[in-house]
């Protein structure tokens, strides 16, 4: 029989406005157990813990219930209070009488109610609760980024200079993601990979840095200190050790109609390539559907040429497995799709191009050398039409409902450089609201409009259509003059709307981290744990986690390395002491619960078993509790019900709901 | 076939192969053979194959399994897949079972032939294509295909999954869809659903036959047994019990059943349980992709491997809605 003392805390009046404090001590006073219960306006105080050990002291509690905030608030310390008055912590429950209760209801009455109840479906549960005893696991001592952007590489170089090994994994040839992609930067204006390839040298060149280019993470296992990674380095069919990049293969390949990943599409590469001039590695790769050697088997003119005999048609894909301590996603972005804009007509003319494939036609090593120029007949607009929030906070299912946070500035930014570049070039943007927060955003995009004369119209473009003399008409409504307008424009540059890399999905899967409904990596806490996701061990850098823009993401990606090297500092780990557990006697052994485990924590041995006089040899499971961390997918995939989780058993989960209902 | 199968049960008990043979009993009626155990060539005068051994031995062999020597178990295609289901789980010992893949070409169902109208049955012989049934008012002859078990309807093929030797030829006697009745009960409304199964489920009288012939049923103590369990059998406190002991049944045979059909076949209210079972399989096919549990002992089954083009959990709701 436990002796319970419930403690509930007013919260200020958080909880005390909508919740009847002394009726909820009043009722859970009338509890089987409960032996104390008392109410104290911050349990969370220094003042309020020491009513707990008072209450210990005096009345022998055996169980302790708080109702109070949600556990993911006040757990630890309440827990750490009782283990200090000499309760095991795992005797203490909170019942979430705040964010499950007290905000959500405005009547006293049916808070309080709601309150009673939660109260006792807790004390139901400690009830039934037993001391628990963490264990201790090992932290590997590196770390693992995934997506080798700007925000991979600041996050492996802050790990990597305060003396942990780092391992960058990158799916395409060469590092540098988005950003290399884009020709100059706001609000400052320098070029972009002026200020990104020091840092992608410096990454190369770092003793502690490891960089698999062309590889993808497979397969990952493990838990926090000690997650097992398979990376799939895929061939490049060069032998990288040799291959002195001189870049004579490229020349003399003769498949070269391949569209460029790194211009948008707007240009061509051959079938054995380096991405762009400063990539890193400097070490082509060979696009084997492209490549004629691999299509017909004639051809090997690059063997020919590779002076250091560098090319191996035979190179087959390589899996390396390596241990991680920490895993950081940094796996950015892409625009989406505009098919489903047809009004924007992106699909119909070569003169209406996203923003980022203007980067490239604005950029010297782009399709166009840089010269602003129409795709189509490489006439020089005289008119450039940009239309803001494409796909971003939209309300149906075409675009996304988020704003892309970045488009403002970048379309100020190229409404500027344009302006500046060419003063003949007359510049419209349409516009739903202009957001500059941000340091000096908002000075920028008013240079843009005072400084530059940028044309901005508060309202959308309903439609662009293409005219038989090559123009495009656009077709927009101006909500401030509240008319409809008709623009002749010689380009429709569209502020697509940015979404998480496709690859985030599978690669959440692999890492049981949870995302939200627009495929964004989720953050264990939105204010207070930002750069965490809520499965431990794994720390968020970059746009996976939310639009955000460069100064942003760097901050970001240091922010996740300083998570990352906290955890790697650390020898050992306190481990979940709430594992599963089978009943022998009820165990089948027939491997269900293995099969489902993602930690690999349960293997099967043959014992010999005293079922009730009856001793047999049977096939039982055993749960390793190093491994174990608690998911719980073993015990409903249990047939038998043998299956159980410390802490969290069946017949706690069903006392908690008797209580609810009774 | 059933001296050929007496003959070689003889012999392989002759020779030592086996110590013991699992199979068919005359019962006290032609109709109602039972499964037995027979440990001498003696004992085997009284073994039966007819069309009216249904019974899947596949469970037994849990049993058998732990006794000393090799048991000779009869096995039927579709019991086969059953077999395999419980090699999978770890239940049954490859190397305690010597199987002899026994032809079938479609069980009877005795309740069908009552249905006729023909009462005082003395005896029943027949071919494989009819049987004549002798009654105290004279004799009757039925078409087998018009008195099969419903299984036997929607059969799964002539070919035995696991086996070690075969004798006799089999048949597959689909004649019809196997989730039409699935479907029939998709289409009702809500109401007409609850109304449907209220009406079935409320003549179970409780007697467990279904869960103790099913082969997927098979935990060494059932939750409906167990005092650890508030499931534990009990006195019904509400006529909602009945329903919730075989929907949970069917939960915890989802993903394992075969669809053997034996559920139905023993049920002595004549419940539709296998309507249950095939539900999860069509869901489980529709959402995973094609998937038949015993047909082979090395598969995994689909509710237990998780795998990227799994169906996402928004499915449920989406589903739900329609």
């Amino acid at each position: 029989m436990q002796r319970i003392g419930v403690f509930v805390c007013h919260c200020g009046s958080n909880i005390a406005a909508t919740v009847d404090v002394k009726k909820v001590v009043e009722m859970a006073a009338r509890e089987p157990s409960v032996v104390h219960a008392e109410d104290y306006p911050y349990m969370c105080s220094e003042a309020g813990q020491a009513k707990i050990a008072q209450a210990v002291a005096e009345k022998g509690l055996t169980g302790i219930v708080v109702c109070s905030c949600s556990p993911r608030m006040h757990e630890a310390t309440f827990r750490k209070a009782a283990e200090r008055a000499g309760i095991n912590p795992f005797m203490v429950e909170i019942a979430n009488i705040r964010e499950h209760c007290s905000w959500i209801h405005k009547n006293i009455e049916e808070g309080t109610e709601k309150a009673i109840i939660l109260a006792r479906a807790a004390i139901a549960k400690v009830n039934l609760n037993a001391p628990l005893f963490p264990g201790e696991s090992r932290v590997t001592k590196r770390a693992l980024v995934i997506g080798g952007g700007i925000a991979g590489i600041q996050s492996a170089l802050d790990i990597a200079d305060a003396g942990y090994e780092v391992d960058i994994v990158e799916k395409t040839p060469s590092i540098g993601g988005r950003m290399a992609q884009l020709d100059k930067t706001f609000p400052t204006l320098d070029c972009s990979a002026c200020i990104l390839t020091p840092k992608m040298v410096e990454a190369a060149a770092h003793e502690k840095i490891r960089i698999y280019t062309y590889s993808e993470v497979e397969k990952i296992s493990g838990f926090v200190g000690d997650f097992t990674v398979d990376i799939r380095k895929k061939a490049r069919s060069i032998d990288a050790t040799k291959c002195t990049g001189c870049g004579v293969c490229q020349e003399k390949c003769h498949s070269k109609k391949s569209l460029s990943e790194f211009n948008r599409g707007l240009g061509t590469r051959s079938a054995i390539y380096t991405p762009f001039a400063q990539a890193i590695p400097n070490v082509p790769v060979i696009d084997r559907e492209a490549c004629i050697k691999f299509k017909t088997g004639k051809c090997g003119v690059c063997a020919k040429v590779c002076a250091a005999g560098a090319i191996d048609y035979e190179q087959k894909d390589e899996i390396i497995t390596e241990k991680y301590g920490a895993i950081v996603v940094a796996t950015g972005f892409d625009t989406i799709k505009l098919d489903k804009y047809d009004e924007y007509a992106y699909n119909q003319s070569k003169d209406v191009i996203t923003s980022l494939e203007l980067e490239r036609v604005m950029n010297a090593a782009g399709p166009t050398k840089g010269h602003l120029e129409r795709l189509s007949d490489g006439k020089h607009p005289e008119h450039i039409v940009f239309v803001q929030c494409v796909g971003s906070r939209c309300s149906d299912e075409r675009g996304k409902p988020y704003c892309s946070k970045i488009c403002c500035m970048y379309t100020a930014k190229h409404a500027m450089l344009i302006r500046d570049k060419y003063p003949d070039v007359k510049v419209t943007v349409f516009y739903i609201d202009v957001r500059t927060p941000g340091k000096n955003f908002d000075e920028f995009y008013r240079r843009a409009v005072e400084e530059y004369g940028v044309n901005y119209i508060k309202g959308q473009v309903g439609k662009v259509a293409p005219q038989p003399d090559g123009s495009l008409l656009v077709q927009a409504s101006d909500l401030l003059d509240n008319k409809q307008i008709k623009l002749k424009a010689d380009m429709v540059v569209l502020a697509t709307a940015i979404e998480p890399d496709p690859s985030v999905r599978p690669l959440a899967t692999m890492l049981t981290a949870s995302i939200d409904t627009n495929n964004f990596l989720t953050e264990a806490h939105p204010k207070l744990r930002p750069v965490e996701s809520p499965t431990a061990g794994i720390f968020l850098s970059g746009v996976c986690q939310g639009p955000k823009d460069i100064p942003e993401t760097v901050a970001q990606a240091g922010a996740a390395a300083v998570k990352a090297i906290g955890l790697l500092a650390k020898d050992k780990l306190t481990t979940n002491p709430c594992t599963a557990k089978a009943d022998e006697l009820l165990c089948n052994g027939c491997s269900t619960c293995a099969n489902v485990c993602p930690y690999g924590a349960i293997s099967y041995e043959t014992k010999l078993i005293n079922d009730h006089g009856i001793r047999e040899d049977r096939r039982v499971a055993v749960v390793n509790n190093a491994l174990c961390q608690g998911c719980g997918a073993c015990t409903v995939a249990c047939p038998s019900g043998a299956m159980d989780l410390q802490g969290f058993s069946n017949r706690q989960i069903i006392a908690e709901v008797d209580a609810i209902c009774r | 076939m059933q001296e050929q199968l007496i003959n070689r049960a003889k012999e392989l008990l002759a020779d030592g192969t086996v110590v013991r043979v699992l199979g068919w009993r005359r019962g006290d009626m032609d109709y109602n053979p039972e499964v037995a155990y027979f440990n001498s060539a003696d004992e085997l005068n009284d073994f039966v194959y007819n069309g009216f051994c249904g019974a899947n031995l596949s469970k037994y062999m849990i049993e058998a399994s732990k006794l000393e020597g090799r048991t000779l178990v009869f096995l039927k295609p579709c019991d086969t897949y059953s077999f395999n289901q419980l090699l999978t789980e770890h239940r049954v010992d490859r190397d305690k079972a010597y199987i002899i893949g026994v032809g079938c070409r479609g069980k009877l169902d005795i309740e069908k032939i009552k249905a006729q109208g023909i009462t005082g049955i003395t005896g029943i012989t027949g071919t494989p294509d009819a049987v004549k049934v002798s009654t105290i008012y004279g004799d009757f002859d039925i078409a087998c295909k018009d008195i099969r078990l419903e299984r036997c309807h929607v059969c799964k093929g002539k070919e035995h999954r696991v086996y070690d030797e075969l004798i006799g030829e089999s048949a597959d006697t689909r004649d019809a869809d196997r989730m039409a009745g699935v479907e029939a009960i998709e289409a009702m409304s809500p109401e007409e659903k609850f109304a449907f199964f209220r009406a079935e489920l409320s003549k179970c009288i409780r007697c467990n036959a279904c869960r103790n012939v099913c082969p997927a049923c098979s935990c060494r103590k059932c939750v409906f047994d167990s005092t650890k369990f508030d499931s534990a059998q009990k006195a019904n406190t509400t006529s909602f019990e009945e329903k919730m002991f075989h929907i949970i049944r069917a939960f915890h045979v989802a993903g394992r059943c075969t669809d053997c059909g034996e559920c139905s076949r023993v049920c002595p209210q004549g419940i539709p349980l296998h309507l249950f079972n095939r539900k999860f399989i069509k869901d489980i096919n529709e959402l995973y992709g094609d998937y038949q549990a015993g047909e082979s002992a090395d598969q995994r089954a689909p509710l237990v491997s998780y795998t990227f083009e799994d169906a996402e959990p928004g499915i449920v709701s989406e589903r739900g809605s329609k």
